[in-house]
């Protein structure tokens, strides 16, 4: 065997992850009191893939894992073992310890070992129960390899894997057995007694898991009082949105079939050489205009071809960085499923617009922040069962997830129905951080102050939120990816955090001014007008200038001398002035002159450099020479004690 | 960290030498990306002196910094025998002005002698050490601990990432 095995790891590893969240997401789906054979045998053959594929490499811990979960599923998709939630638990549990399994063999980490004992232990004793409780068919079930998975199973052959490599696990003869054991699931469902399960009584749910099987640290928080601890415990929040599950599967085969792995370093050099190739052919395009004659002339139309196409190629090549939201979306069921049931509290996750595609490396980044604002929204947001009754409300709050496309921006809301943000002890933490507030100041900038470091109203500090770090890390966080994120709250209807991102990082629709010596980029997002002030409507107050306009004082801002621009117009009247509005606040500032809009790539400064205030990126002009691209929000920023005093003066 | 006194032992090392107004230095040409003539840069605003500005190189975003500025060794003229040295440090590039270019040496451990206290425009922790290259004295410069120094402030440090 001259092969090295170990040249596979990556692939085993990308496709064990692969795996995993599959089960993870089928689980989820998965509807106890009637199993889709289907789904239950997409989860198997997840599962039988990764110890296949365990086996073969030697990653023992994942074999022996596998193997006992590969018992259970199978007894559950024979139907000799009735699922219930606390089995679908055990199921999501094993398939966290995989995920931390898998991790220690990539990063060649030291195993949990203990950890995998109980795992392994609490599925045998599952298994063990099943085998008790159903006396019909007690036979060990022993795993038929119906020819599903990437790898040969059991016998390890590490040969047979390559003449074995036809991925049959999509063919359709492998719905034959299924089919057959359609036939016996019927009895099992009668049996039962669920089926509430989608219904708002989940009271026969409720007394099953109250059982307690220990997967779950018992909390101080599930209320004492019969009522609120039937209805509060009364697990799987129905996360699921309805006639989801379909278009699901669908989807996915149809994707499955077309698309293919690529390292994402080569697509971000590919849409690097790409910027490249779009500033080559404005430079080529402005040596054309030179050339005079016949010649030029042809060679204008060629170029006016290639700047056509390269736009194309553009275009094409940043779409390759863009995917659906789902990849952040997808893990919320389970993460609004746990929180909720540790909670006591019944929450309905809503999931709307998970198809809006967003940059590749947004999705990476919005994952802590969006985690940390649904955990939020489900830990303070939400008021308790027996506070929600009390309020008149359903008992079972609901948390919205929305991405929507609003002209160049993507839009992601989290909203919930729960209590809203308290103004009171909003400003009173604030007081009691000596933070600068009145009780005559607007909802949205009190709302603001949430997003100040070491900030948490939490009334307790519970394992799940309240220390007060996260806020402020969240909104640096979008930030950092060039977004922005507003509150909108209202005492006992509810808060809704909405985050502005822009649809790419790559790329910035500006205008190109000049100041001084220098040329700048505005991004258009951020100019309302330019105009030629008169005399008339500048004001001076000490050294600063306001300008009237639109029936209001815009102040002045002069960026040639924050940017230490030389030779810059330094009048008013003389050059032009570009009202901007940011998050934060509205201003103007003065350029010599506008010199035309484009599109421009965005490069990053802090890359071999480091951050400059008021300035967020760079761009390469059409002669090869790099221009800043001018940051609204920091500008503001940094003139901000001056504008604040005008303001009051 | 340092690369260049690790593996130094007794094989031959070659370092790229330069001259910064008449003082001969060199520094590991494992470090060294490409040279290239001076152009025009685009300005950075707050910068320090040193820091000329930032230019593109094919489509990096790259900082030149003047070491004669930094250093205050001879007078900042930038004329076409200025040269820019691209280095490549810690997965940046950074790109040093200087005087002129002029040799590949090489050099074993033993002819390195150990760096003078004083009298070096470059502080002796940025120095490696000095070695005689026919009857001219050639100054090593650790080129990665000056690049990433403080002092040049090129490389935002960590705990000032939040400011703003």
């Amino acid at each position: 065997m001259s092969i090295d095995i170990e040249q596979f790891h990556a692939v085993f590893f990308d496709e064990s992850q692969e795996h995993l969240d599959d089960m993870e997401q089928l689980l989820m789906e998965l509807n106890v009191d009637d199993p889709d054979l289907e789904q239950l045998n997409s989860i198997f053959r997840a599962a039988h893939s990764i110890k296949g594929g365990s086996g073969i490499f030697g990653f023992d811990a994942l074999t022996g894992l596998t193997h006992v979960m590969e018992n259970l599923l199978d007894k559950a998709r024979k139907s000799t073992i009735k699922l219930d939630v606390s089995t679908v638990d055990l199921f999501l549990e094993t398939v966290d310890l995989l995920k931390v399994i898998l991790d220690a063999y990539k990063a060649q980490g030291e195993l949990p070992e203990a950890d995998i004992q109980t795992g392994i232990a609490a599925l045998e004793t599952a298994l063990a129960a099943s085998d008790g409780a159903t006396t019909i068919a007690s036979e060990p079930a022993p795993v038929v390899d119906e020819g599903f998975g990437f790898f040969d199973d059991d016998d390890d052959e590490p040969g047979a894997e390559l003449s074995d490599a036809q991925p049959v696990s999509d063919s359709p003869g492998q719905t034959e057995p299924t089919a057959e054991q359609h036939a016996s699931s019927p009895p099992s469902a009668e049996e039962d007694g669920f089926g509430f399960y989608d219904d708002d009584l989940a009271l026969p749910v409720a007394s099953d898991t109250a059982k307690p099987y220990g997967f779950y640290k018992p909390i101080e928080q599930i209320q004492a009082d019969v009522k609120g601890a039937k209805d509060g415990s009364a697990p799987p929040p129905v996360v699921k949105k309805p006639g989801q599950k379909q278009p699901e599967t669908t989807s996915r085969a149809s994707k499955e079939a077309s698309s293919i792995r690529v390292d994402t370093q080569k697509i971000d050099a590919m849409v690097n050489l790409v910027g490249e190739l779009v500033i080559t052919q404005s430079m080529l395009s402005m040596i054309s205009e030179e050339v005079t004659g016949t010649v030029g002339q042809k060679l204008q139309t060629a170029i006016g071809e290639l700047e056509r196409n390269t736009r194309e190629i553009q275009e094409s090549a940043m779409s390759m960085r863009m995917l659906p939201i789902n990849m952040t979306f997808n893990r919320f069921p389970r993460v609004v499923r746990d929180l909720s049931t540790k909670l006591g509290k019944k929450v309905n996750l809503v999931i709307e617009g998970g198809a809006t595609e967003i940059d590749k490396s947004m999705i990476e980044k919005l994952v802590d922040p969006l985690t940390h604002l649904v955990r939020n929204s489900i830990d303070h947001g939400i008021e308790k069962t027996a506070d929600r009754l009390a309020a008149g409300k359903n008992e079972t709050g609901t948390v919205i997830l929305r991405a929507e496309q609003k002209g160049g921006n993507i839009v992601i809301s989290i909203i919930d129905d729960g209590a809203g943000l308290s103004r009171d002890r909003i400003l009173a933490k604030a007081r009691e951080n000596n933070l600068p507030v009145n009780d005559e100041m607007p909802d949205k900038e009190v709302w603001k102050l949430i997003f100040q470091a070491g900030f948490s109203t939490a009334a307790e500090v519970t394992d799940v939120s309240g220390r007060g770090v996260g806020m402020d890390v969240v909104r640096r966080n979008i930030e950092a990816i060039g977004g922005r994120i507003d509150i909108d709250s209202k005492k006992g209807n509810g808060s809704a955090f909405s985050i502005q991102l822009p649809l790419t990082l790559a790329i910035v629709d500006g205008i190109s001014v000049a100041i001084g010596d220098q040329i700048f980029v505005v991004p258009l997002v951020n100019i309302i007008e330019s105009i030629q002030p008169s005399r008339e409507q500048l004001k001076s107050i000490g050294n600063d200038t306001l300008l009237w306009i639109r029936e209001q004082y815009w102040p002045l801002v002069a960026v040639h001398k924050m940017m230490e621009v030389d030779n810059a117009i330094d009048r008013p009247t003389e050059g032009i002035v570009v009202l901007l509005e940011s998050s934060k606040r509205r201003y103007g500032i003065l350029v010599d002159s506008l010199l035309g809009q484009q599109q421009v790539v965005i490069k990053s400064l802090e890359h071999h450099y480091k951050k400059v205030p008021g300035i967020s990126g760079a761009t390469i002009m059409g002669d090869g020479r790099v221009a800043m691209i001018l940051d609204a929000d920091s500008i503001a920023e940094q003139c901000r004690p001056i504008v604040e005093e005008e303001m009051l003066a | 960290m340092n690369t260049a006194e690790q593996t130094m032992a007794n094989e031959q090392r070659e370092y790229l030498s330069f001259v910064l107004s008449d003082e001969h230095y060199a520094l590991d040409i494992t470090c060294v990306k490409e040279i290239r003539g001076y152009e025009p840069v685009t300005k950075i605003a707050n910068a320090p002196g040193f820091i000329k500005g930032v230019l593109n190189l094919r489509g990096d975003i790259v900082p030149i910094i003047d070491l004669r500025i930094k250093f205050n060794v001879g007078e900042a003229v930038y004329n076409e025998f200025t040269i820019v040295i691209m280095l490549s440090v810690f997965d940046r590039i950074v790109g040093i002005v200087v005087d002129g270019v002029s040799d590949v040496i090489r050099l074993t451990d033993d002819d390195v002698r150990p760096p003078p206290e004083f009298g070096v425009a470059f502080d002796s922790r940025y120095l490696q050490g000095l070695a005689s290259v026919d009857d001219n004295m050639v100054i090593l410069v650790n080129i990665e601990s000056l690049i990433s120094s403080e002092e040049l402030g090129l490389f935002e440090s960590q705990n000032d990432g939040g400011e703003m």
